[in-house]
């Protein structure tokens, strides 16, 4: 029941991704409104599958890395859907959408999962949820900060492109940027926290320094010091755009890792 | 009596000259009060803005005029004499001089042309001089036309949204840069028409917190009492600009106002927000190379206008029409003109007054068919002295005040008492009396109607 519901959503999302594609270069509004129909319908399904998914699993099973991604893409459009009605900046959609697609995909294409931290799943429930959270925030900072840069790129090479015209305002696109990440550091900082409980507790110790827990930590260390800089010396606008660019990439690398890592060697 | 011009603008003087002839608005009084003391200067009109300083006259002699007008602008600055004006000055007279203010009223003579506070400047002008009775029926008259001619350029040429459309881009670019316009600083630096048209626009989108600076810190205070915002000195603009997030530059400089290192400096202190920065000086204010500054965004002139073509696309050569607008419109006032002359209506005068004469002789006599040829007479005789007494008066008085400053009111009466039609139209009219070079010494010669007769020579100096 659930797999139909993926297998539903995923294809909504992926009319919704073309869509939303065709919508950067056609002038006409009306494929925004298409997208976002597709869009919502698709996070409805998404919604119900993920719902069916947990009250189907009658064992306690632990958190794959695949419903980490479902949750991941999930959560990355219910912000979307939030902002698009509170804002009505449509062209986010073009952004966001297709991000959401990715995660889904490549949750589908990876081959069931098991966690490497069996024990105690309550608390690798949370971490993972936290991480996510954090991870989505890290997410749309992204997404806010590409833009940023290519619509600062069009004001400075005054290229005033149907591109140019949907894009918002500067500092717009800054403000959110801001958002989130001071939203999301604070629950990847409680992810991580949680997630070296969760070590504590099924290995006795916090941290073992593997790669993937490095990267986390260096993510971690990274978004602190971007957070510190905007919030002190004025990192904000084209800095951080560059920058939370950069710490998204280090997000990824962090979680290819553990997706490396619980595909290897099982710890 | 001749309608004149003469006058100096951003295209033929700098700045400086400019501002030493502008005539503030309280002193505007006495220097009309001035103006019209000069001997044989009927009516005047002083139209002083930041980009011209002109006077339009109603003279007795044309080049006695214009030495009287100069010497009247070189009278307003002690450290300016007449001979140093002349290189910038312009002079024109009769429809040059109608229609030169008929292109500056439509704005078509302005540094942005379609801009539309130039017709406010001259309304205010217009009241001015009427306050204080310095003009009469012909400039009144000039004036009104030139209102209503550039309404009617505003209305069937898109010349006006050029300059709505600049002012309108540049809010249009600033909404990408600032979502919320409303919580945004304005810093005007100077006080050009185009900026102050580009500031009401930004006040009209919510922005609420305008600084004004200019070279003069009166007239800086004067703007920013009008846009309710504060005056900044301008020694100190460069060093305040990190406060405001919108920078409108638009000044007579003739060199680099604001440099790189400025806007490098601004955007830091504002720990790199964003600044907008508009140029709309010609020559430019800031330096082209803030473009490589982070954060800043600079556009100038011609960037907004492009950004305009852009928008509308296919653009008709707008001034062209207006231009054939104002020569269409410089037709209907020398017509008016014409008919204020005395002489023709004199004739005019004559001519009905004769047809009503005839027409009511030919149907009393029609019916009295057996009358002698002596009553025939007597009766004849008796209409032409009623007639020709009933407008003796007016006749007279006609010929006396024609050298009076009411001598074109009496005429406009007169025309409209007795209805006579446009000179133009009628046939009477066609015969232009005066040869010479001024209107009076024609007019003085008319002994009687008999001896005014059809001549062909030079028409009144027009062009």
């Amino acid at each position: 029941m659930a797999a139909v519901f993926f297998v539903v959503t995923m294809a909504l999302y992926f009319a919704a991704t073309i869509s939303y594609l065709a919508y950067l270069i056609w002038p006409s509004e009306v494929l925004s409104k298409v997208s976002l129909g597709m869009t919502a319908i698709g996070f409805v399904s998404h919604t119900v599958a993920l719902v069916t998914r947990m009250t189907a699993a009658t064992d306690v099973s632990p958190p794959g890395f695949q419903e980490a991604l479902s949750f991941f893409s999930w959560v990355l459009i219910l912000v979307f859907l939030v902002v698009e009605f509170r804002h009505r900046v449509h062209v986010i959609g073009s952004f966001i959408v297709p991000l959401a697609l990715l995660s889904l995909v490549s949750a589908a294409a990876l081959p069931e999962t098991t966690p490497t931290l069996t024990p105690v799943f309550r608390t690798l429930w949370v971490h993972v949820t936290l991480s996510m959270l954090g991870t989505v925030g890290f997410a749309v900072a992204f997404v806010s900060g590409l833009m940023y840069l290519i619509q600062d790129g069009l004001l400075k090479s005054k290229r005033f492109n149907v591109l140019y015209s949907k894009l918002p305002a500067l500092d717009f696109l800054d403000h959110l940027n801001q958002q989130s990440i001071v939203t999301g550091f604070p629950l990847l900082t409680l992810g991580i926290i949680t997630g070296a409980l969760s070590a504590e507790f099924s290995r006795g110790s916090y941290v073992n320094w593997n790669p993937e827990q490095t990267w986390a930590l260096v993510t971690w260390v990274f978004y602190f010091v971007v957070l510190t800089g905007r919030l002190t010396v004025g990192w904000r606008a084209k800095r951080a755009a560059y920058l939370t660019i950069i710490g998204f990439a280090g997000v990824i690398l962090t979680l290819i890792g553990v997706v490396l890592k619980s595909h290897g060697s099982v710890s | 009596m001749h309608i004149i011009v003469v006058g100096l603008s951003h295209k033929t003087a700098p700045v400086e000259i400019r501002e030493k002839l502008a005539i503030p608005e309280s002193r505007m009084g006495e220097a009309l009060a001035r103006l019209c003391s000069y001997q044989g200067v009927r009516e005047g009109i002083l139209l002083s803005t930041c980009n011209r300083v002109e006077v339009y006259a109603v003279v007795d002699e044309i080049e006695a005029g214009y030495g009287r007008i100069q010497d009247f602008l070189a009278d307003a600055h002690l450290s300016l004499s007449s001979e140093q004006l002349t290189p910038h000055l312009y002079w024109h007279q009769g429809d040059r001089a109608i229609s030169h203010l008929f292109r500056v009223a439509s704005s078509l003579d302005s540094m942005i042309v379609g801009e539309s506070q130039i017709l406010g400047q001259i309304k205010e002008a217009f009241e001015v001089a009427l306050a204080h009775k310095a003009t009469g029926i012909i400039l009144n008259k000039v004036m009104k036309k030139a209102i209503s001619v550039a309404k009617r350029v505003r209305t069937e040429t898109t010349i006006a949204e050029m300059a709505v459309s600049v002012s309108y881009a540049a809010v249009e670019l600033a909404k990408k840069i600032f979502s919320d316009l409303s919580e945004k600083t304005v810093l005007l630096v100077g006080a050009g028409e185009m900026a102050k048209l580009a500031a009401r626009h930004f006040i009209a989108s919510g922005i609420r917190h305008v600084q004004v600076t200019t070279r003069n810190p009166q007239s800086a205070l004067e703007l920013a009492n009008r846009f309710g915002g504060t005056a900044v000195a301008f020694e100190d603009f460069r060093k305040e600009m990190a406060s405001a997030d919108i920078v409108l530059v638009s000044t007579g400089a003739a060199h680099y106002l604001v440099s790189e290192d400025d806007v490098q400096h601004s955007v830091k202190q504002r720990m790199n927000r964003p600044m907008f920065l508009i140029d709309i000086s010609v020559p430019r204010n800031i330096d082209p190379a803030v473009r490589h500054v982070d954060n800043a965004f600079l556009f100038d002139i011609d960037d907004l206008k492009s950004r305009v073509e852009q928008n509308r696309g296919k653009r008709q050569n707008e001034a062209e029409k207006a231009e054939l607008m104002i020569v269409d419109e410089v037709g209907v006032v020398r017509q008016w003109l014409q008919s204020l002359e005395v002489t023709p209506t004199i004739v005019a005068l004559r001519a009905r007054i004769d047809e009503i004469k005839q027409a009511e002789l030919n149907k009393t006599l029609g019916r009295l068919s057996n009358l002698s040829e002596s009553e025939r007479e007597l009766i004849e005789a008796m209409a032409s002295s009623i007639a020709n007494k009933l407008i003796h008066n007016t006749m007279v008085t006609l010929k006396a005040e024609v050298n009076s400053s009411e001598g074109s009111a009496f005429v406009e009466a007169a025309r409209r008492f007795f209805s006579l039609s446009d000179p133009t139209v009628s046939p009477v009219s066609e015969r232009t009396p005066s040869s010479s070079e001024t209107c009076y010494s024609s007019q003085a010669d008319i002994q009687d109607i008999e001896e005014v007769t059809p001549r062909t020579g030079s028409k009144r100096a027009e062009r």
